[in-house]
């Protein structure tokens, strides 16, 4: 069966390396270009179910484990309400990034959308490749 | 003026021409992978009316994601669509007719495209965001100063909903579906 994949197989592999560089782009170049969280995060589990597709869902789940993602999911979230009970416990107000940094509030800013965009991608794409994992691995049983 | 008005036109006659395939075809998997030309043509659309984080979004989540999830979950059911009874075509049709109709009404209201002075352009919030965000965030790209630091509260909201969705897909078809088919 694998032996007629073999064109797919190499494009594949050098196509991965490529969606997941480019995904992780998309999620800390989003301050500056079009993206974000949400795109990098899709992005990046387009690619691996990219891999899933070709190499199977146990060569994937080798590779990104389905415990990792199911951490990943809350993980994410925790991240991002974490930093606005963290900007709280600063005294200032629920997701008032100025308050990370007072001195600079605009470096502040910057570094608090990019942990919320780093969380809103880390959820976003567990969350992608997880749904893929049940949806194929219900699918691959009968 | 013209070429956009070209370009535009050729696009939304794809759009109708895959819409009207989609109602057509029985065969599920062509209908999914037409759902994606679909995504990717609206994606088009959408950079040439400037929305490009918007054009970015249903370019990675309609035309990539979603295909692969439909077709995916076409493995979980059969992958040709069943006969609907010809009795209910004709109140189907009346709801499309009545909802197409209103579509088309509501249009009516909206300020053609591009036009200047519409609340979008004289409220001062867009100002505030315009202008004022340079100072106050520093981000080059707008979209992600008001996503993600102004109404960063609704995004959060958004990353939970997401949350959610997946734990109830995972509910559905994960764990609790393994356990069913051992005791099977």
């Amino acid at each position: 069966m694998h032996a007629e994949l073999s064109v797919l197989r190499v494009v594949t592999k050098l196509l991965v390396p490529l969606i997941l560089l480019f995904a992780l782009y998309v999620q800390f170049h989003g301050d500056f270009g079009p993206g974000g969280g949400f795109q990098a995060g899709v992005i990046f589990a387009a690619g691996i179910i990219l891999y899933a597709l070709v190499f199977g869902l146990d060569a994937a789940r080798r590779v990104v484990p389905p415990a990792l993602v199911l951490r990943g999911m809350p993980l994410g979230v925790l991240l991002y309400a974490g930093t606005g009970f963290a900007t709280v416990l600063l005294g200032g107000d629920f997701l008032d990034y100025d308050r990370i940094d007072p001195a600079h509030p605009a470096h502040g800013q910057h570094l608090g959308i990019l942990i919320v965009e780093l969380g809103v991608g880390l959820t976003v794409a567990s969350t992608m490749v997880s749904l893929f994992y049940s949806f194929a691995a219900r699918g691959t049983k009968e | 003026m013209t070429e956009f008005a070209l370009v535009n036109g050729v696009l939304f006659v794809i759009l109708a021409i895959t819409a009207l395939a989609i109602a057509r075809l029985r065969e599920l998997i062509a209908v999914a992978m037409l759902g994606g030309l679909f995504s990717l043509t609206s994606a088009s659309i959408f950079v040439l009316l400037d929305a490009v984080d918007v054009a970015f979004t249903e370019a990675a989540v309609g035309a990539g994601m979603t295909t692969v999830l439909m077709l995916a979950g076409l493995g979980l059911t059969q992958q040709r669509e069943k006969l609907t009874p010809p009795r209910r075509a004709v109140p189907a049709a009346l709801v499309v007719a009545l909802t197409g109709a209103l579509l088309v009404y509501a249009t009516a209201d909206l300020p053609p495209f591009g036009a200047p002075g519409t609340p979008v352009q004289r409220h001062p919030l867009t100002e505030r965001y315009l202008v004022d965000s340079a100072r106050e965030v520093g981000l080059p790209n707008t979209v992600t100063s008001v996503l993600a630091s102004y109404r960063g509260y609704d995004t959060l909201g958004e990353t939970v909903v997401i949350f959610t969705a997946g734990i109830g897909v995972l509910l559905l078809l994960g764990r609790a579906g393994r356990r069913r088919e051992e005791t099977r």
